[in-house]
């Protein structure tokens, strides 16, 4: 393999109902930041049909080109049309960096592709940076940096000998740049016959999960219950405290497995990861995977009655007491302050 | 049908802790599961036999140890157990992983390949459907419900935002979500036919098509450069008040940071 061939870095853009979803823009402002490094660009691949105009917005966010594929198979997100096609563009136009969302579509789609192309692939980034290579510092090399052992050990990860470098990147980690329309759009819209047998799953059935409830990664103020709220019954006392505060309800992966709580308030690990202004724990122990998902909030308050609890090692205000007794009254505090 | 499931012997990630001093992972004392993806699939697989009538073998690629993740999985249920382990193997990334596990599924037959979505400790979620493209297979990754129609799979496959209800001939490989089903207890019959009666077959290394420099470390295209553990954040402080105090203090707390 010719390393010095593989040029560029490319960014998968992941859309769904023909939307470019957000861990898309992130990549690009990411993707820039590191074209600054290597002294390239940054290119957004972009498959599915009629979204030319979502093309551009990838323009405006920063990509210096966009390649997009429009059609019909690629409407719906499958696994193998999609593999064919990227692996296609990525033999064609060798990029030596390729940037996924570790999405539930690409942690999905980057694996395949890593092994039709025998490429090094990490998963689930948090950090990436560019260093000189060991041996050979004319030699750049992408440094991955990855969470492992349920979030507390950090790996820095490196594909010094085969290209593309691969990563997936974790969802909301990342910093978007700021659309602007000064600049220019360059689309180049790439032909490719997708075989028929690509096409080896049928979608009988598309259901939407109904969100009620203002998404978690998005909340400023979240304020969240584990295994020490009992039960489903005590929910709505949190639901008042977050709704007074202007924010929403989260949960630990034990009230989730509980039943209390749907799945996508889940904070951790395995759910997902929240950087709000004020995180209230209410009965959660913090186990390491919990605290993955939300010790980068600015202030963390915890309240539990176990005062050996981990919580408290990150939390800013560590309460040892009972959040039944607690939180009524913490409730009753705010809204007499804020009608002072 | 034949069903093979993958399985990974892991340490209860939640049991472990970190060293305040020393700032390192403390493995001793920490268990060994069987990871909670895998034996979700590892649950379906055995429902389907229980149902429709199925072989389910159990395979697991790891050190010498790995043999009791085994031998649980056969008291669940599993009726064949096959370790794959062999120093060669070690330091294997998710490619060479896959390569390893595929060469050893190529080996047996089958209709069905369940493997978990990711495991605890590794976190990737890529050796499922890197192995279904070693073997040149269908895969469906994320599935929260499986049935069989057939010669055909139905999956529940999940995003976070929806779900597509799937449908593909086998034979093909899904990665299994641990919201697939409860898994069972091992039966007191089963854990002594598991013991006392059943083999745990062993493959190394010369019982697997692979060359050498395709496994292991030198097969492996990620190089872990340095790991550590984040400094932990120092904590805040800890009081233990009255109720009414305690809500107090907290409402102090934010009008200092000026939350309200």
């Amino acid at each position: 393999m010719n390393i010095s061939e593989y040029k560029g870095i490319f960014v998968f853009a992941e859309q769904r109902d023909r939307k470019v979803q957000k861990v898309a823009f992130e990549l690009v402002g990411k993707g820039k930041q590191l074209a600054k490094d290597l002294n390239t660009t940054v290119t957004a691949v972009l498959l599915g049909k009629d979204m030319k105009d979502e093309a551009e917005k990838l323009c405006y966010a920063g990509a210096d080109k966009v390649i997009y594929v429009d059609d019909e198979i690629l409407d719906l997100y499958m696994t193998e049309p999609y593999v064919y096609t990227l692996t296609h563009i990525i033999l064609d136009k060798k990029p030596e960096i390729v940037l996924y969302g570790a999405s539930a579509i690409g942690r999905d789609l980057a694996p395949r592709i890593a092994c039709r192309l025998k490429a090094g692939l990490t998963a689930d980034c948090t950090g990436l940076t560019i260093e000189p290579d060991d041996q050979e510092p004319e030699k750049l090399n992408l440094m991955m940096t990855r969470p492992a052992f349920g979030g507390n050990l950090m790996a820095t990860i490196a594909c010094p000998d085969t290209r593309p470098q691969m990563a997936t990147v974790r969802p909301g980690v990342m910093q978007a740049l700021k659309r602007s329309d000064a600049n220019s759009v360059n689309i180049e819209e790439y032909k490719i016959e997708i075989p028929a047998e690509a096409v080896n799953v049928e979608i009988l059935d598309v259901t939407r999960i109904i969100q009620q409830r203002m998404n978690i990664e998005e909340a400023k103020v979240l304020v969240s219950g584990g295994r020490g709220m009992h039960g489903p019954e005590n929910y709505p006392m949190l639901e008042e405290l977050a709704e007074l505060l202007g924010g929403t309800i989260s949960a630990s992966r034990a009230a989730v497995d509980a039943g209390w709580v749907p799945k996508d308030r889940q904070v951790g690990q395995t759910g997902k990861t929240v950087r709000p202004n004020l995180y209230i724990a209410c009965g959660i122990s913090g186990a390491i995977q919990h605290l993955a998902g939300m010790e980068e909030a600015d202030y963390i308050v915890a309240i539990n009655k176990d005062p050996d609890a981990p919580i408290f090692n990150v939390a800013d205000v560590g309460i040892v007491g009972d959040l039944h007794r607690i939180v009524p009254l913490l409730t009753e505090k705010i809204l007499a302050e804020k009608e002072k | 049908m034949n069903i093979v499931v993958c399985i990974k012997q892991v340490p209860d990630t939640t049991e472990v802790r970190i060293d305040p001093k020393t700032n390192t992972l403390i493995r001793e004392g920490v268990p060994s599961i069987i990871n909670p993806d895998d034996k979700a699939g590892l649950e379906s697989a055995i429902r389907i036999k229980e149902e429709k009538g199925a072989h389910v073998t159990a395979i697991s690629m790891g050190p010498p140890q790995a043999d009791l993740a085994l031998r649980e999985a056969l008291a669940m249920g599993a009726d064949d157990a096959i370790l794959i382990t062999d120093r060669a193997f070690g330091g294997a990334d998710t490619l060479a992983t896959s390569r390893t596990l595929a060469a050893a599924l190529s080996k047996l037959d089958y209709d069905l390949i369940i493997t978990g979505r990711q495991a605890i400790d590794g976190d990737t979620a890529q050796v499922g459907p890197e192995t279904a493209e070693h073997l040149g297979l269908t895969n469906i990754s994320y599935a929260e419900e499986i049935q069989i129609d057939g010669d055909y799979i139905i999956v529940k496959r999940q995003y976070e935002d929806r779900y597509h209800t799937l449908k593909t001939k086998l034979p093909c490989l899904i990665t299994a979500l641990a919201e697939l089903n409860q898994p069972r207890y091992m039966s007191p019959k089963g854990i002594f036919e598991a013991f006392r009666e059943k083999e745990v077959t062993v493959w190394t290394a010369k019982d697997l098509d692979v060359e050498l420099n395709e496994i292991g470390l030198k097969g492996s295209p990620t190089k872990v450069k340095r790991s550590f553990t984040k400094g932990a954040k120092t904590a805040g402080k800890l009081f233990s008040l009255e109720p009414q105090e305690s809500a107090e203090l907290i409402v102090d707390k934010m009008k200092e940071k000026f939350i309200i």
